[in-house]
């Protein structure tokens, strides 16, 4: 999966499609994923990168990574090869 | 799990909408409540189980003596009469009898817990369409107030009174227009129409009864003092006019309930904690009514009030948790929580404030709130701005005192614990949790169907 080419993502955790004019608001972790896939990385790096990081465990990070793939579609923020 | 980690949370992507807001904001209700007056809110959940329902006997007081301050600084003679109800588990009704309050029932079954509880006969107040020859009976002999709602009544009082040579205290319901809609002319006997004045002329011309009050109820969840002004001055018309007619004093005038608490009605703009109006201002509109409609100073009739909501609304809260967390067809977040609107009826018409019961940043999620009963009508709410609850966390729902405790509906699983938090620093359990022997106990297994064999 990967993320629209042109969006905009801010430091504060403000997106913005120019493409459409949506605008999107993310919580730091959101912010981190998003960050992670705009620079190419994999779901599995991103996986671990979460478990590294974070106090979570596999599980939580499995169901809510889904969750929030989910949602990027939904909203029309990835494209797929 | 190595400190050096950052705190988690289920990551959140929000389209920002713009346009659509009102000049108030939205609300958001992350601010979480961790303790209901001294108590933790987890303790309370370890101790008793999840969902429970937990109600402060400091509120209750505080918001009684707020009540009873509102009426007696502007009214002589005021007296409070409990509303069963709203809320009979005995523990509750006791701490507003131990305030002073009288009873008011609206059943046999309410009427025997109230003598149960050690109300005095001539304390309870009886309402309601439906009492049976045995409920008259009890009370007539315990010289109970009798609220005559119907003719059909009147009449079969007035057997009563014949057959057992007593002579009842009764007062009649009265409905009226006072303003409101929709006007509750299903109770009692009407005002416009001359229905009211003229079972007042049966019930003294006939001579077997003791008319001694008049009872109004306008309706529910008001929000207009102003309607109690009209319908004390209907009242106190009626009062007048049986002094004038009959040489009668009218021992009480009551007012009934009604009283809005201040929880959010479904489709209101603005919060309830913002319209509702307070104890002073429905005083102020009942106790200026009163006094200025014309009756001399010892004809001035004692001012009863049955309000039930106002009084334990906000004193009642349910400590719940949440059972799972998932994504529905259009996107919006959905929360399963451990209990449904079987113990939650007022969900139906109440926006239910809920706060989660743990800390969290300041990220929030729009969410519908379902409970688990595995029915589609089984919403809590059907929008809630919370951060992002998981699995296992607790969440506290406010405002739940009156009416989800005596209209609980069980099904499917037992209905919840009742805990009173003491203001003696004490939890204390007022009903226990159910069991499965609970609900089977009146349930009898015909010979026949006690064996059964399942290849």
């Amino acid at each position: 999966m990967n993320l629209l080419k042109n969006l905009a993502i801010s430091d504060t955790g403000f997106v913005f499609n120019p493409a459409t004019g949506d605008s999107f608001s993310v919580n730091p972790i959101g912010l981190d994923i998003l960050k992670h896939l705009k620079d190419g990385k994999s779901e599995n790096e991103i996986r671990k990168h979460l478990l590294e990081s974070y106090q979570t465990d596999k599980e939580t990070v499995e169901k809510d990574l889904y969750d929030f793939f989910k949602m990027l579609d939904q909203l029309r923020l990835t494209e797929h090869d | 799990m190595s400190n050096k980690k950052a705190l988690y949370e289920r990551p959140l992507i929000q389209r920002i909408n713009t346009g659509l807001m009102n000049k108030f904001g939205t609300k958001t209700e992350y601010a979480p409540v961790t303790h209901i007056d001294t108590f933790s809110v987890k303790d309370l959940i370890t101790q008793y189980g999840s969902p429970v329902f937990v109600l402060s006997e400091r509120t209750i007081r505080n918001t009684y003596k707020e009540a009873n301050r509102a009426f007696k600084t502007r009214y002589l003679k005021v007296q409070f009469a409990w509303s069963y109800k709203t809320n009979y588990i005995n523990a509750i009704c006791n701490i507003f009898h131990q305030e002073g309050s009288w009873a008011e029932v609206v059943s046999g079954f309410e009427y025997a817990k109230a003598l149960k509880n050690g109300v005095p006969g001539n304390r309870i107040i009886f309402n309601g369409p439906d009492k049976t020859d045995e409920d008259l009976r009890s009370a007539i002999s315990n010289n109970s107030p009798i609220h005559i709602d119907h003719l059909d009544e009147l009449y079969r009082l007035t057997e009563l009174a014949v057959e057992m040579n007593k002579r009842p205290n009764v007062a009649i319901r009265v409905n009226m227009d006072t303003g409101i809609y929709p006007m509750w002319d299903r109770f009692g006997f009407n005002y416009e129409n001359g229905q009211a004045w003229d079972a007042i002329n049966k019930i003294i011309l006939g001579d077997k009864l003791e008319l001694i009050g008049l009872h109004c109820h306008i309706g529910t969840f008001m929000l207009s003092p102003s309607a109690y002004a009209t319908a004390a001055y209907k009242l106190s018309d009626l009062a007048l006019g049986i002094k004038q007619k009959f040489n009668k004093h009218i021992q009480y005038i009551d007012m009934g309930g009604g009283f809005a608490s201040k929880n959010t009605l479904k489709g209101s703009f603005l919060p309830g904690e913002d319209t509702s109006p307070s104890f002073d201002q429905f005083a102020e509109a009942i106790c200026t009514a009163l006094l200025n409609a014309g009756f001399t100073d010892k004809d001035l009739p004692l001012l009863i009030l049955e309000t039930g909501r106002a009084l334990i609304d906000e004193a009642g809260y349910l400590l719940g948790s949440v059972i799972a967390n998932k994504r529905l067809a259009d996107g919006r977040r959905a929360t399963i929580l451990d209990f449904g609107v079987n113990i939650m009826f007022t969900s139906f018409w109440y926006n239910h404030k809920i706060s989660p019961a743990q800390e969290f940043s300041s990220y929030t999620e729009d969410t519908v709130m379902y409970g688990p009963l595995c029915m589609n009508i089984d919403v809590i709410r059907d929008h809630a701005t919370l951060p992002p609850l998981k699995k296992d966390d607790h969440v506290v729902v406010h405002t739940v005192g009156a009416y989800n405790m005596t209209q609980w509906m069980q099904f499917i699983a037992m209905r919840p614990a009742v805990v009173l938090l003491g203001i003696d620093g004490k939890t204390h359990l007022i009903r226990k949790r159910e069991t499965l022997e609970n609900i089977e106990m009146n349930e009898v297994m015909p010979e026949f169907l006690k064996d059964f064999k399942i290849s």
